[in-house]
Order: C-alpha cells, then structure tokens, then sequence
C-alpha cells in the first residue's frame, strides 16, 4: 500500500524525468569531444593503411624490380603489373597500376615487397573527381612517394623493431 | 478617410514587425536547436558558417529556398501547396492576441484564449490535408496520428486553460496577467500547479515535438506527414512547428508564470533594482526559458509508444485536469487565501 502510494508520488511529481533531464543537464556542460577535424586531426597508428605510394632509393631511383609479388598476394586483383629491362638492362615496371575501387587496403602487398618499394601511407582524406582517376598509375604513385617520403620512412623506422 | 488610412498602415506596420521578430527568432531557434543537442551530446553543433556558426540558419533558408518543390503525380495539387501555407498561417496569426507587454498587443480582444485554442486546432487541418493531399501511405499514417494526437491533447489543453480562466475571470491574456500580480507566488503556477504541468506536457504534443512526435517518427515513417514536401513547401511546415513552438512558450510563460511581470516583484531592494528591466524583457526571458527546456526534453527523452501517448492523454491528464478545475473552483468560490483572496 504504501509502496503503491509511494509509486504514485514518484509517478506524479516527474521524479524520472527530472533525474534524466538532470543527467542531459549535466552533459551539456561538459567538455566537448569534438575534434575540428580538417585543423585537428585525430592521432594515426604509423601502421596506418590509407592511400598507396612507390619508394625511391635516396639516390632517386625507384625501388620496384618488377618482381611482381604484390600482383600475385593481391586479394582484390588490384594491382597490374607489365615489365620489361629497361634501357641500362635492369629490370623494372612500364606499368604499374592501382585500382582503388578494387583495393581492401589488406596491406599484403606491403608485406610482399622484397625491396620496401610498395607502401600504405597513413594519409587516408583523398578523393578524385573524375571518372578514371581511381586507377593509380605509376607517375602518380612514385608522386605521392616523393611526396610523403620524409612521412612514409619515419613510419617504417618506428615500426621496424616489431617486424 | 485618412485617419483610417493611417490606422491600417500602422497596423501592417506591427503586422510586419511582428512577424519578422518571429521568423528570425525561429530561424536562430532551430540553430540554437542544433546547438543544444549537440552540447548535450558532447559536441560542438553548426560552427562553420560565420562566426560561431551564427550564419547557419540562413544558409539553411537560402538552400531550401532554392530547392525545387516536387509535386507527386497523384498528389491533389491544390491542397498539396495550400496544406503548408494553412500550418504556417495559422501558426503565425495566433500571435496577434499575445500581449508583449502592458498594451503592445496587436489585437487586444476579449476572447484572446478562445481565439488561441481556436488557431491552434485549425493548425491541425493543415497536417492532416498534407498528409492526405500526398497521396503517400506514410504521410497519411503521420497526418492520422497527429490528428488523434492533438485532438486528445487539445481537450487537456482546453481544460488547463479552463483553471486558467477561472482563476482569472477573463479571457483576455492582459487582464490574465494582471491577475496574477504581486510576486512569483502570486504568479498562477503555483496555485495551478497540476494545470501548469499538463498544459506544458500537452504543449510538447500539441506542436508534435520529441518525445510525442510520433506523427513525424523518421525511424518508423519516415518523415510523417511532410515525407512528399520539399524545398520552401518543406520549409514552411518546418517554420510553422518552430513557430508553435515560440507561441506555447509564450503561452505557458503569459498564463502561468505572468508574462511581462517582474519576479521580483514583492521583494525588498531587488524589486527596486531591477524595476528599470522593462517588462518586455522578463516575458522574452520566460519564453527563452522554456524553448530552452522544449530543447531539453527532446534531448533527454524517447519518443512516446503511440498507445502510451493515448494512455497519457485520456487516462492520465484529463483525469488530473478534472480534478484540478474542481479544486480550483472551489478555491475561486471560497475566495482562499492568499491566491483567490478578492
């Protein structure tokens, strides 16, 4: 009876929703989380896999021998691959492309690389605004290596001892 | 002649001012929506428009405005357009009786709460003929459900305002508010506390706001009643709901938390200190308060089960409203003290 009395009172006097509007309350005045994200970024793992890129030797050549491995480890058959020696009689790429569309960013290539020529950068905020561009070709990613090279090698040295 | 001329002109003038004090106040009320979820969702809101985000709701209006306003094939045409323009009609003339102050009223008559309840019942129509003019299944279960839902709402309403009138003797929101002078505890929420309550709960349902608005429910019917609207035709539905919105506030704060009145009326010294407020300023303040707590509520609660809004309605606060007009009877008859001492 009087637990049923009490019931009612509780029910009657909004007691429930004066609790959570005091919860909501109290939310409203804490910090706020958001991170203004084009000025802040959020902190990214040096093992991050965004957009893919092509190393150089610090002499400039390219590391890539054409050994094809990724081609062959590639899940989604993004990667294509055609060689022939070149000039001087190494061996290296005439075509080496990308299909973003395809790509899972698995990141075996990486792994599959002999020469730590294909990598994953950590840049993942890119975009494309024309049909066809989704196709890395082999200028744009020895580019975006050139590019992010000082980022791409800090990332391999931090990683290096877990390998 | 000329007087008469005159007179009108002054009357479009205040017609005027009014409704683009009300049409900003909406504007910046639903950024300040944005803003207040999100802060109570821990995050920030709108903040890239201008400065702090201030620009938002014009960017909003002006990216609505140039929306094309799609017709569906087997809608009827006629009400299809006409359906807004009545909510944003109605919801907008419902301002001329609402006193902002001792006599700056556009039309001071006699029947003011009648005139109100009247309006806000013709809003109805304009939900229920969008969603029937659709001619879509979900914007006629919304424009179902917001029928029966403001019409069980109204009747809690119509009595809440009945303790109202009763404690007052008047229809007329400026005599209303002058009964109620003499200091916050003079001020009709305490004596009518029940009513207070209900009309405020009722309030919430009337302008389908969270957590009744179960005629909009995007997570079971998509958008309700407006699913077909877009661009200005969308935008019209959505300055009339932001429009009740401010008119219940404006309501709840003149009806039972007298209006223009000082709260410190009564006190010593603070009386005198803030006597230089002008009484424009309290009211503003009243009604910011509770479009500030309409935004809390959305905030904190789920949206009503639509039986349980029914069993709410009938069961719960039309039994409390009954109950509490007798005693409010009672005390206006017995004249008790200190509320209904005459």
């Amino acid at each position: 009876m009087l637990k049923q009395l009490r019931q009612y009172i509780k029910s009657f006097s909004l007691w429930d929703l004066l609790i959570g509007m005091k919860l909501t309350g109290r939310y409203f005045f804490k910090g706020k989380i958001t991170i203004q994200y084009p000025e802040e970024k959020t902190p990214a793992s040096p093992r991050f896999r965004g957009i893919h890129a092509l190393r150089r030797y610090p002499n400039g050549e390219e590391r890539c021998i054409a050994c094809k491995l990724c081609e062959a480890v590639c899940p989604a058959l993004a990667i294509t691959i055609e060689a022939a020696p070149r000039a001087d009689g190494s061996r290296r790429t005439t075509l080496y492309e990308i299909d973003l569309f395809k790509c899972v960013y698995c990141g075996f290539c990486e792994e599959s690389c002999p020469v730590d020529s294909i990598v994953l950068t950590r840049n993942h905020d890119y975009h494309f605004e024309n049909r066809g561009e989704n196709i890395l070709t082999k200028n744009k990613l020895l580019a975006i290596g050139d590019k992010y090279e000082a980022q791409i090698a800090a990332d391999r040295a931090e990683d290096e001892r877990y390998r | 002649m000329m007087e008469g001329l005159l007179l009108l002109g002054l009357i479009v003038i205040k017609i005027v001012a009014i409704i683009l004090v009300l049409l900003l106040t909406v504007a910046y009320l639903t950024f300040f929506e944005r803003k207040v979820l999100g802060y109570i969702q821990v995050r920030i809101g709108p903040n890239r428009v201008g400065p702090r985000g201030l620009f938002q709701p014009f960017a909003d209006i002006i990216k609505l405005l140039c929306k094309e306003i799609i017709i569906p094939n087997a809608s009827n045409r006629y009400l299809f357009i006409f359906a807004p323009i009545i909510s944003l009609g109605t919801s907008i003339a419902a301002w001329s009786v609402i006193p902002f102050q001792k006599s700056i009223v556009l039309a001071d008559i006699n029947a003011g709460v009648l005139f109100i309840l009247a309006l806000s019942s013709l809003g109805v129509y304009g939900i229920l003929i969008a969603g029937w003019a659709s001619n879509s299944k979900y914007a006629m279960f919304g424009a179902l459900r917001a029928a029966a839902q403001s019409i069980s709402y109204e009747i809690c309403m119509g009595f809440a305002l009945v303790g109202v009138m009763m404690a007052a003797g008047s229809l007329n929101f400026q005599t209303i508010v002058m009964a109620q002078e003499g200091g916050v505890w003079h001020w009709y929420w305490l004596p009518l506390l029940p009513l207070f309550l209900v009309y405020w709960i009722s309030g919430v349902a009337e302008t389908n706001r969270l957590p009744f608005d179960v005629a909009e429910g995007e997570s079971e019917i998509v958008a309700g009643f407006h699913v077909e609207y877009s661009g200005t035709a969308f935008a019209l539905f959505f300055l009339a709901e932001y429009a009740n919105m401010v008119l219940i506030s404006a309501l709840i704060s003149l009806l039972f938390l007298g209006g223009w009145l000082s709260p410190f009326q009564g006190i010593p010294y603070l009386e005198t200190w803030f006597s230089f407020v002008p009484g424009i300023v309290w009211f503003l303040l009243k009604l910011s308060f509770f479009l500030l707590v309409y935004l809390w509520i959305r905030g904190t609660f789920p949206r009503y089960r639509y039986d349980q809004i029914m069993r709410l309605g009938w069961k719960i606060l039309l039994p409390v409203t009954i109950v509490w007009i007798v005693v409010v009877a009672m005390a206006v008859q017995f004249n008790v003290a200190p509320w209904f001492a005459s």
